[in-house]
């Protein structure tokens, strides 16, 4: 069966860390950063697991549309 | 297969709208008037109409959206955006001409404009954000706010007796002869967003082809002034906005 795998761009100085990708992820590979900001002052969404399909709810979802979607089919 | 050979153009699957410019958006964490204007920026261009829309742009939180969609804009007096809209549509018959406004704008103050302008069959759109509040001037009681709900200036809950009912717009919307299409939708998850996206569609399709008025509520979320984090806010939206205001097409002809 060919795998799927995926990666996310976040568009950092975009993101206004509402969480809601976090929300809408099924493999919980998204999350908000603890501490670390951007030049906003918010917390932003990064890729946390690897373990990231391509769905794009994430970036579907995001208000402020700072996600970017890859995904790649691997045939092994 | 590495990082670097994944995150190519060939194999991009979402990215932002390409008609939404690099100007960071005012909005509030996870207001829904991001995702809407992601999907009308989407529409657009996927009708290829970039060259041929006027949106009109409303007074209250979506004031900016002039800032925020690379298509041509008129800025509307308060509530007065169908009647503009009106006069760019029956101006200029070839544009695509939408209204973008939240429910202080139209439910309110522009209550009148937006009944007569549906009721006209003007071809044109009306994009209508409900999130029940006066977002941008901070929370106060809206008339599409629910029995109970708590704003600033309904501290101990809506009373319908001292400060009477809801307002269902799309419902008096339906009743009217001159809407073609009139449904309400929302955006608090990946299908919804994707439902909301094809009534749109349809929606600015029908204007394009002298079908009548139509008019797309989105239920919306106002964290800011619910006072709730975006992700509950959605939750609360589901619980109780969704009792009132029913999901669905009213009317499609």
């Amino acid at each position: 069966m060919a795998k799927i795998k995926g990666e996310i761009v976040v568009d950092v100085n975009r993101c206004k860390g509402c969480n809601l990708c976090v929300v809408a992820c099924p493999t919980k590979t998204i999350a908000l950063t603890r501490g670390e900001v951007n030049h906003r002052g918010y917390a932003y969404c990064h890729d946390v697991g690897g373990a990231c399909i391509g769905c794009a709810a994430c970036a579907t979802i995001c208000p402020d549309g700072c996600i970017s979607v890859y995904k790649v089919k691997l045939s092994d | 297969m590495t990082k670097e050979e994944i995150i190519r153009p060939e194999n991009l699957v979402y990215e932002k709208p390409r008609l939404m410019n690099d100007n960071y958006m005012h909005y509030c964490p996870g207001c829904s008037h991001g995702v809407v204007h992601k999907l009308v920026a989407e529409v657009i261009d996927e009708m290829g109409m970039t060259e041929k829309t006027i949106g009109i742009s409303p007074v209250g939180c979506a004031v900016f959206a002039y800032k925020y969609i690379d298509i041509d804009w008129q800025e509307a007096a308060h509530g007065r955006a169908p009647a503009l809209a009106t006069a760019c549509k029956r101006l200029w018959p070839d544009r695509l001409v939408f209204t973008y406004q939240g429910d202080g704008d139209l439910a309110c103050i522009g209550t009148g404009e937006t009944i007569h302008a549906l009721n006209r069959g003007e071809h044109i759109t009306i994009i209508f954000i409900n999130n029940a509040i006066y977002g941008m001037t901070g929370g106060q009681m809206a008339p599409t706010t629910l029995v109970g709900q708590k704003t600033a200036t309904c501290p101990y809950g809506r009373d319908p007796e001292i400060h009477g009912w809801p307002l269902r717009m799309t419902e008096i919307a339906a009743q009217l002869e001159g809407t073609s299409y009139v449904t309400r939708q929302s955006v608090h998850t990946v299908a919804a967003i994707r439902k909301a996206k094809a009534a749109i569609r349809k929606a600015f399709e029908n204007s394009m082809n002298g079908k009548g008025s139509n008019l797309v509520e989105i239920v919306s979320t106002c964290s800011s002034g619910w006072k709730l984090s975006p992700e509950k806010a959605n939750q609360w939206m589901e619980e109780h906005m969704f009792d009132y205001y029913k999901m669905g097409d009213l009317k499609d002809v």
